[in-house]
């Protein structure tokens, strides 16, 4: 028999943590509030989840997006969010173990000129006031590109902020905002170590290349946090990034929020062109005539809601975009902590990536190109349990990294690719950590398809939809839908596929919230 | 006007390289000439004449081929042929790359602004901008923000499915440019390609009757008959500067001419990295000069044919030989093209964009002869870091003799010369910097007012009295001519002369 | 030749296909003029275009309507395709019915129109001016629907004028008296089955039929032969142009812009625009443009198609049209010498708030005189009938003439 409830507030589906800020802010304006999440524990792919007995981790592994604003608005520290480290410095891995080591304001290391540690500085510099052009709309609703007022009134005071950068930044910014990493990378540095790095910063969890034109713009994003910290900084959460998303659902149910966990979503309905609520897959129908969805466009229309209810042309647009995952997730349940060459035990604490050249990262995505995975991919790793013991059984180690490019759809397949992929994986670790094979006790490694099947994402893309120019601001995620709202009447959209993107951020369940309010 | 070659229009040529044969040796079709500046200046008089060429074909590796013809029920049915539906679709794609067309002409003739100044005169330029942009419908400016960003190939997936129909579009997006296919922001590429027209048919190409040097020709006899003077056969050593000051002109033989006024037609590099004096500019502007992006990517072969050759995959009599034939058949192919050019070496499987434009042009061989236009992609300027030797010139004309040959069994035997053009022969004969055919790169850094490089963008030099007027400026390459008028737009403002330059037409 | 042979692809060597009724249309076509009309060949005139409009409005006139682009619509999910395709209630042709629809982006701006076949039960037919399939198929996505392309499959004559029925009778098509207006039926016809709807495009009584390609020239053999002696005549499309102008009927290309053409956005129209509200049903549920349009009917329309009734004789074919102050207020899309209403008249679309019944208007025409051209300001208004509106049209069962 189908129970009914009724509910006349608002329901969220997905308990991410876009959809869990949403609903703190909705509940602490006093609406009535219902979070759906499938699984077992809110969170999404910020979830920290035992991988293998004893060992846990979370697919978003670092924390350098979270809105200080949100933060303190909601109070997440006196809900218990803590962090076990800040500012961890990159250390870019060289094979023979002449490493270097970038921190937010210098570049440490064998090899380097005086030139790129200048500038080094230099390029922190500009990009990080760049990154404040795009930082200064995360909490704005996108504009349309229409005559209307508000519109040319939102994309003048967007002119004015680049204007205020100054006449040489703004031609810079005007000139490279647009373009690839490489070429910039190119104009700046010599030191192949360096230009590695932090061309990896422009393509972690995007389906590009050093080359792609976009690439700038990416890296930008990543430093483009109101973090109260240095722009891009990273840290990790005590208790993984889980933590965070727990603070945020208890900061939400203080405000009497209700968060319910594994109740999937099988369907949103309607009634005439009208939301009244959605179906679970129990069979329970709840009512409501808002509902907000914390998962990506495509998932809510194609799979929730059908294609049917909406209008062909904007089923269209839903299918067009740009949403296949290339960046797997590798979890290693270490035995004891891995040798890397040249490092010392304090410096495995922090963030190590292999992208030892530009081009090594450009021939690494040429695989993906055509359906392959890279033959030496790229990894950012980070041994989160160094820095919070209750990751992993007493002495023992977690190993977490992103590891590119995986593309989600892979000529062979990934049941029967995932196997040689992940031995593609060991080698290349192993050539920087001698030995971590025999440390390894258990693997887990998740590709695009995993994600997509495991998290309910489609293409498994991180970011629900690449982050690039073309699906950014007020075409994210599509044109007219920028604004967290749909064509259906009541339904409304706060996840990462919105502006302003992924990340583990909270601008866009906090800019849903205010567009559900207004409206 | 100096010219180091014995020869005018240095892209814009036709030579006698073969006996009795015109070659159109370097740009080969015309289709983004303003048709404000033919008809100001009067070209038909001085005795060009522009026949469009009607159409193109791709053909692809399975003896398949894929024709575009100007009739629309033709062109329908040929894609139809392939994919009814793909047919239905470029409907729909013509639509949405027209529009966009029609928004960038207006811009041609008119200089850019400079977004950061507050002249009256930018912020006048700047509000026009903002202006058109706001007529132009809400669906269409969206569209703009793809067509400035996506790549090629993203792009023609959101509107095909046949993957020869898809290649059969590709190409554009990528002639010229050292971009992939599936590089973001080769769909302006496309567009810069498709923006020109014959007669007002958008889109179209066609032949300089007597070779593309008839275009330059018809230029230099108008610029004569009003008293203009051309000197040929030496190139510029330098130009002179005084108290930041231009001052003329000296030349590798020695001769030195003295003016106030001095207007390169160089590309931005060659200007000022080979032809100034450092001393004369400011390091922060030699800097960015340095780091502007001119990138050769092309190659060119010029054949000299005893027939005509046969492809396989054409219909006996075809009309389709007449217009440009790409060899390719997908997008994946032409992507892995590119990665040898990112690897430092000439594509082993390489894009061919070829024409025989004897077919049309009756003044170019003997009768019953034919001169073979083949255009190479990708080429780089150098191979693994190093310059090209001429062995590695010859095996590259030898990797595309081989490639026409598994579409045109025989091929090789009709050939009576052949010229095999790398980035090298380009910068060396022609002077473009690592043989980038369009003066540097099309992409959104090297655009509009960003073009060559910001502060720059109104053909105007950092020193007094230089100007430029090449493709390396706004709106880019192309036999165009937009640059060059719009620099003497500027010129005569400063000399406060009156305007002679045309306005562009307004579309509607 | 009957039917294409789909087998070789030669025929794309080729711009159209001869259509089935080729060589019957090669007999009669004296004039040795040809068209083309979409895939096909078609005749602009047999022997006199204003004779074979008579033929169509006296007797009756037979119009080869094979070039329409037509998809057949099957599936379990046709009826709910259709109904978010259309901008009108499909749920409401019955089987056995025809009904007129637009079908819009979701700006709301009409893309093409066309008739809707309800065939049998779940099993439909459109046909239209323009391709559709790529629109068709995506806004398949989602659907559980079969969406076949099969104007080659079908030949069609439209068989149009006040004798139409008797000629049919005299066919052998027995009972067809008693088929009702936008109502179709089966026969069997030599040894196949013949479909026949009580359609067309001209506004008068009339019938089309169809067939497959390969009993087209059987098909027309028997018509014409039956029809001898009810004034039978072959009729062109430029006949035809006439006959649907007097009946109010619109034309892709002429009277609306399909939205899929329009590099211009805004030179695009919505069904309001068109004078098709009565189309728009926005109580089904969702279809394509319905946001755009309740937009639309909460603010206004830009435009208004309207039918102008012109002093004087001279056809206002291209004009302008202005107030009587001289305020530019629209152009004519179609116009023509009405020779069955004795009066010029024409289809404008004029700019908001032109085009009330009643409102007094002028247009400027241009004419000629022995290669003189001349201009004239001709006054005329706003009507709300169609030019040609018989009742006939409706009669059920028709009369013989």
């Amino acid at each position: 028999m189908t129970k009914y409830s009724n509910n006349s507030g608002i329901i969220i589906i997905g308990g991410g943590h876009n959809g869990l800020v949403c609903a703190a802010y909705l509940a602490k304006a006093g609406k009535k509030v219902t979070v759906l999440e499938a699984a077992d524990q809110v969170g999404g792919l910020a979830a920290t989840r035992e991988f293998a007995p004893g060992f846990r981790a979370s697919v978003a592994h670092l924390l350098y997006l979270l809105d200080q604003d949100i933060r303190k608005e909601l109070a997440l520290e006196s809900h218990g969010l803590r962090m076990a480290r800040t500012g961890l410095e990159t250390i870019a891995l060289a094979e023979d173990g002449n490493h270097i080591t970038i921190g937010p304001d210098r570049v440490d290391g064998a090899g380097l000129s005086a030139e790129d540690r200048v500038a080094y500085k230099e390029y922190r510099r500009f990009m990080s006031k760049f990154a404040g052009i795009i930082g200064g709309l995360h909490n704005k609703i996108p504009p349309r590109l229409t005559p209307r007022r508000e519109d040319l009134m939102a994309l003048g005071k967007t002119a004015l902020s680049i204007r205020m950068l100054g006449r040489d930044d703004m031609r810079e910014f005007l000139r490279i905002g647009g373009i690839n990493i490489y070429d910039i990378l190119k104009e700046n540095f010599d030191h192949p170590l360096l230009k590695g790095a932090l061309s990896l910063d422009a393509v972690l969890g995007t389906n590009s290349a050093p080359r792609s034109n976009n690439t700038v713009f990416t890296a930008l994003h990543r430093m483009s946090g109101n973090t109260g910290q240095a722009a891009g900084a990273v840290s990790i959460p005590a208790g993984g990034m889980g933590a965070v998303t727990e603070a945020l659902a208890a900061a939400a149910r203080k405000f009497g929020a209700d968060i319910r966990c594994g109740c999937p979503v099988s369907r949103i309905l309607l009634e005439n062109t009208a939301i009244s609520g959605v179906q679970l897959a129990s069979g329970e129908q709840i009512t409501a005539s808002v509902v907000v969805s914390n998962a990506d466009l495509k998932t809510t229309i194609t799979d929730l809601l059908s294609l049917r209810n909406v209008e062909a042309g904007f089923a269209k647009k839903v299918g067009d975009i740009r949403a296949q995952g290339n960046a797997a997730k590798l979890h290693l349940a270490l035995d004891s902590l891995p040798n890397f060459k040249g490092l010392s035990p304090e410096q495995l604490g922090e963030r190590l990536v292999i992208a030892p050249s530009v081009e090594y990262v450009d021939r690494a995505f040429n695989h993906s190109k055509y359906g392959e995975f890279s033959a030496r991919p790229v990894a950012e790793i980070t041994l989160p349990s160094i820095h919070d013991a209750s990751l992993a059984p007493n002495g023992k180690h977690v190993l977490s990294a992103i590891i590119q490019y995986a593309p989600r759809q892979l000529g062979q397949g990934w049941n029967e690719g995932k196997a040689a992929f992940i031995e593609n994986i060991m080698e290349v670790l192993d050539a920087y950590a001698p030995g971590i094979r025999d440390k390894v006790i258990s693997t887990e490694l998740l590709t695009p398809e995993d994600i997509e099947r495991d998290f309910r994402i489609s293409g498994g893309h991180w970011h629900h939809g690449e982050l690039s120019l073309d699906q950014f601001l007020m075409m994210r995620p599509v044109p007219k839908s920028a604004q967290y709202i749909t064509p259906v009447d009541g339904l409304y959209l706060c996840g990462a596929g919105c502006h302003p993107g992924g990340g583990v951020m909270g601008s866009a369940g906090k800019n849903a919230a205010a567009v559900v309010l207004a409206q | 006007m100096v010219e180091k070659n014995d020869y005018l229009g240095g892209a814009t040529a036709s030579r006698e390289l073969h006996k009795n044969w015109i070659y159109s040796n370097a740009s080969y079709v015309c289709s983004l000439l303003r048709p404000e500046i033919y008809r100001d200046m009067n070209l038909a008089k001085y005795g060009l004449q522009v026949v469009p060429y009607g159409g193109s074909v791709t053909m692809a590796q399975n003896g398949d081929y894929i024709g575009n013809y100007v009739d629309p029920d033709l062109a329908r049915r040929e894609v139809a042929r392939h994919s009814p539906r793909d047919a239905d679709a470029t409907v729909r794609y013509d639509r949405d790359i027209m529009r966009q067309c029609r928004f960038i002409r207006q811009f041609l003739l008119r200089t850019p602004p400079d977004p950061t100044s507050f002249k009256p005169r930018d912020l006048m330029e700047l509000l026009y901008m903002g202006r058109q942009a706001m007529k132009v419908d809400e669906d269409v400016l969206y569209d703009m923000v793809k067509f400035y960003t996506m790549s090629i190939s993203d792009f023609l997936d959101e509107y095909f499915e046949n993957p020869l129909v898809k290649a059969s579009h590709s190409g554009s997006g990528i002639i010229g440019s050292a971009l992939g296919v599936m590089s973001p922001g080769t769909a302006y590429v496309l567009l810069h390609h498709r923006m020109g027209d014959v007669d007002g048919s958008m889109g179209a190409w066609g032949f300089a009757r007597g070779g593309m040097g008839a275009i330059a020709q018809a230029m230099a006899d108008c610029f004569t008959d009003h008293g203009g003077e051309i000197i040929r056969g030496s190139g510029v050593e330098q130009i002179m500067v005084r108290n930041g000051k231009t001052t003329g002109v000296a030349l590798e033989n020695g001769n030195e001419y003295y003016a106030d006024v001095v207007v390169s037609n160089m590309t931005f590099p060659r200007t000022f990295l080979e032809c100034m004096d450092e001393k004369d500019l400011d390091p922060g502007f030699l800097k960015k000069v340095r780091n502007f992006k001119i990138r050769g990517s092309s190659g060119k072969l010029n054949i000299a044919l005893d027939g005509l050759p046969k492809f396989t995959a054409l219909p006996e009599g075809s009309e389709l030989a007449w217009g440009d034939m790409h060899l390719i058949d997908s997008t994946e192919r032409l992507e892995r093209a590119y990665d040898d050019w990112k690897n430092g070496t000439w594509s082993k499987d390489p894009y061919i964009d070829m024409l025989i434009p004897s077919m049309t042009d009756p003044t170019m061989t003997p009768p019953g002869k034919h001169f073979m236009s083949v255009f190479v992609q990708y080429v780089p300027p150098k191979i693994n870091g190093k310059e090209w030797t001429d062995a590695q010139v010859a095996e590259f004309g030898q990797t595309v003799i081989n490639q026409i040959e598994e579409y045109a069994p025989g091929f090789k035997d009709l050939i009576l010369h052949m010229e095999v053009r790398t980035p090298r022969e380009l910068e060396n004969e022609v002077g473009l910097t690592e043989g980038n055919i369009f003066q540097g790169e099309l992409t959104m850094d090297q655009l509009l007012f960003n073009r060559p490089i910001p502060g720059f963008a109104q053909y105007r030099g950092p020193t007094k009295g230089l100007y430029m007027c090449g493709s390396s400026n706004p709106p880019g390459g192309g036999v165009m001519a937009a640059p060059g008028a719009n620099a003497a737009r500027e010129i005569l403002r400063d000399l406060r002369k009156p305007n002679t330059v045309p306005e562009g037409w307004i579309d509607d | 030749m009957t039917r294409v042979d789909f087998s070789k692809a030669d025929h794309y060597q080729h711009a159209v296909y001869p259509s089935p009724f080729h060589s019957r249309q090669k007999e009669h076509n004296r004039l040795k003029e040809w068209t083309r009309w979409s895939d096909y060949l078609s005749v602009p005139a047999y022997w006199c275009d204003s004779m074979e409009y008579f033929a169509g409005r006296n007797a009756c006139g037979v119009f080869d309507i094979t070039p329409m682009v037509k998809h057949l619509i099957t599936g379990p999910d046709a009826l709910p395709w259709l109904n978010r395709l259309m901008t009108r209630d499909v749920r409401k042709i019955k089987p056995g019915r025809v009904g007129y629809s637009v079908w819009c982006d979701d700006n709301g701006r009409v893309i093409d129109d066309g008739t809707i076949f309800h065939l049998q039960d779940g099993v439909y037919r459109i046909c239209s001016q323009e391709q559709q399939i790529d629109w068709f198929m995506t806004s398949a996505a989602g659907f559980d629907v079969t969406i076949v392309d099969d104007t080659h499959d079908v030949a069609g004559l439209a068989v149009q004028g006040p004798t139409s029925c008797a000629v049919l009778k005299n066919m052998g098509l027995e009972g067809v008296e008693n088929l009702k207006p936008f109502g179709l039926t089966y026969f069997d016809f030599e040894g196949t089955t013949l479909m026949v709807s009580r359609t067309g495009f001209t506004g008068d009584l009339g019938y089309e039929l169809w067939v497959e390609p390969e009993y087209a020239e059987v098909l027309w053999d028997r018509l014409f032969a039956a029809g001898e002696l009810h004034g039978i005549r072959a009729m062109g499309s430029k006949a035809l142009e006439l006959l649907r102008i007097e009946a109010g009927f619109i034309l892709a290309g002429a009277d609306f812009l399909p939205a899929a053409q329009a590099v211009r956005p805004t030179h695009t129209r919505s069904p309001f625009e068109l004078n098709l509200g009565w189309l728009v049903d926005f109580d089904k549920g969702i279809f394509n443009g319905r946001k755009a349009l309740l937009e639309e009917k909460k603010n206004g329309s830009r435009y208004q198609l309207v039918k102008l009734d012109i002093d004087g004789n001279k056809p206002a074919k291209d004009s302008f049209v202005f107030t009587k102050k001289g305020k530019f207020a629209g152009t004519v899309t179609s116009a023509m010498w009405s020779p069955s209403a004795k009066a010029s008249i024409a289809l404008a679309s004029l700019e908001t708030p032109h085009g009330k019944p009643g409102e007094e208007l002028e247009v400027e025409i241009y004419f000629q005189r022995e290669l003189k051209w001349n201009r004239v300001m001709a006054p005329c208004r706003v009507v709300k009938d169609v030019f040609w509106n018989p009742p006939r049209r409706r009669r059920t069962p028709p009369a013989d003439f």
